[in-house]
């Protein structure tokens, strides 16, 4: 009896350092290149690289694109995504994964459909160089290329948000005479509020790490269409620290973030008390 | 006595419900009916329809003069215009409103010109009618069971209605709340004289509740008469078990658990 204790007590010993040894690998592997982003080169070489030239456009321009097209997805993304959530049509189911495919196609691809489709000798280009408007290679581009590849993070969670909501509610809403506006204005946008705001800043964060369809639609022009991720590309053919402090710049903006993320849903959980709708 | 004035409710309608058809006519006057029958017997859906969230695709739903449904005729009234207040199982509250901000919810929805500081006295004369006034501020997630209730009610009324549907009123509160709000549900349907249907699992809400009962049987109603009719002969295996379990007397009233 005492052998089957023992023998019990060495697999559980194996068993942990299996679970932890795996475990842990992946953690390593995971944390070690962002300990090498902050300390290699040391704080001055940092700074350094932060007064390049190339910083403070891609910057203002990352913050300026980034900004318009969550603002672009949330307004256009809101009323689609309700309509596909109350929508008990078959074309609606086919239309979301459809929407979705931004998510798995690598962002090259999405660049090059953008070019088909929008560029000066694309589909609609010829439409639109005679509207006076050709869209590739400019800031309008950055911004189209944006709201392609983080539209459908903004979408799935809205979707998913008021596919959630209790139909009970949307039911007695309906039942006191709400109107299809006061449904959504006073109901269900209120109601899926948190996971609207956690999709949007999650499709923030896509747009701002845009690189494959900024680069193929857009291009690569300093103080025209670099963005922060196109500078630590050109920036890597100059100096690694200077890529060192632009990426640095972007795990900043990415963990305040997820903070921001972490501290509203705890708001809004305390706001709510202990009803979960 | 069913003069035109007076409020009912006739519903006859056909609808698919994936694995059998509900087939169903009732009628409600100012005698509230209860509507029982086992699990997946259609109960609820019978009332969605009602309410015009199942789109039937035959019949005919008429409230009083007004005609809420018919197939034959093409009319489909939307749901928000039927003047049907609903009460689900957990009454519904809007939980990011306050009790005061869901009667006045209501009140938004018939008046839309009326100033809110109007709206919220209004509504505050609601919840004091229902002796809730003090609660007004709190959200739903800090009123008890049977506070709930009485805003959600407060809330439908609020609405104007032209009929009440309550959908297992009392299956979401613990026995000594249920006691509670079945006595207050009981002197609300009386005193409004509305056309009522209530679903219903459980016999003493039956009894305290209703005095018709239509029996729902794989949607489709198999019996429909005075509560004592259906209880002296239950139609079916389930109306049998389901007056056999509660000791009542005879005489309906709110029956009491300790009443052997």
């Amino acid at each position: 009896m005492s052998q089957t204790v023992l023998s019990r007590a060495r697999s559980r010993r194996l068993y942990n350092a299996v679970m932890l040894g795996l475990g842990g690998l992946l953690l390593l592997f995971l944390v070690l290149p962002f300990v090498a982003l902050v300390l290699d080169g040391g704080p001055e070489a940092i700074w350094r690289g932060l007064g390049c030239s190339l910083t403070w456009p891609a910057l203002r321009l990352s913050l300026g694109t980034t900004l318009i097209s969550v603002v672009l997805v949330v307004v256009g993304g809101t009323p689609l995504a309700w309509w596909l959530a109350r929508s008990r049509w078959r074309s609606a189911r086919w239309l979301e994964i459809l929407l979705q495919l931004p998510v798995v196609i690598p962002p090259a691809v999405g660049g090059i459909a953008l070019l088909l489709a929008f560029g000066r000798r694309g589909l609609f280009g010829g439409t639109l160089e005679r509207l006076g408007w050709t869209p590739a290679f400019s800031v309008v581009a950055v911004v189209m290329a944006q709201v392609f590849v983080s539209a459908p993070f903004y979408l799935q969670a809205a979707v998913q948000a008021f596919g959630r909501l209790d139909p009970n509610l949307l039911a007695v809403a309906r039942s006191l005479g709400a109107s299809p506006p006061r449904l959504f204005v006073r109901v269900a946008l209120p109601l899926a509020r948190p996971w609207l705001i956690g999709g949007a800043a999650m499709s923030w964060a896509r747009a701002l790490g845009e690189f494959g369809a900024t680069l193929m639609f857009a291009g690569n022009m300093t103080g025209k269409t670099q963005t922060l991720p196109l500078a630590i590309y050109t920036a890597l053919e100059l100096d690694i620290h200077t890529a060192q402090a632009l990426s640095l710049l972007l795990v900043v903006f990415a963990f305040a973030l997820l903070l921001f993320l972490r501290r509203f849903n705890r708001g809004f959980e305390a706001a709510r008390g202990a009803a979960t709708p | 006595m069913t003069g035109n004035s007076a409020p009912r409710l006739s519903v006859a309608v056909q609808a698919g419900l994936g694995s059998f058809t509900l087939q169903a006519s009732l009628e409600v006057g100012a005698e509230p009916l209860a509507l029982v029958g086992p699990n997946g017997s259609g109960k609820t859906s019978l009332l969605l329809t009602i309410l015009g969230l199942h789109k039937p695709e035959r019949g005919r739903i008429v409230l009083s003069d007004e005609i809420l449904f018919d197939a034959a005729l093409a009319i489909d009234r939307p749901t928000e215009e039927r003047h049907l207040a609903y009460l689900p199982q957990d009454f519904g509250l809007f939980p990011h409103l306050t009790a005061i901000d869901n009667v006045a919810f209501a009140l938004a929805c018939r008046s839309a010109r009326v100033s809110t500081k109007q709206r919220r006295s209004e509504a505050m004369a609601w919840l004091e009618r229902f002796g809730i006034g003090n609660l007004g501020e709190r959200n739903p997630s800090r009123l008890s069971g049977g506070e709930r209730q009485r805003v959600a009610l407060a809330r439908a009324l609020a609405s104007s209605p032209k009929a009440l549907l309550l959908d297992e009123p009392t299956a979401s509160l613990d026995v000594e709340a249920r006691v509670e709000v079945r006595a207050f549900l009981a002197e609300s349907i009386r005193s409004l004289g509305l056309p009522t249907i209530l679903v219903t699992h459980d016999a003493m809400d039956v009894e305290a509740l209703a005095s018709r009962v239509a029996v729902l049987e794989k949607g489709h109603v198999v019996a429909c008469g005075l509560l004592s009719d259906v209880r002296r002969a239950p139609p079916t295996s389930f109306a049998s078990r389901l007056f056999s379990s509660s000791t009542v007397p005879k005489t309906s009233g709110i029956a009491s658990p300790s009443l052997q």
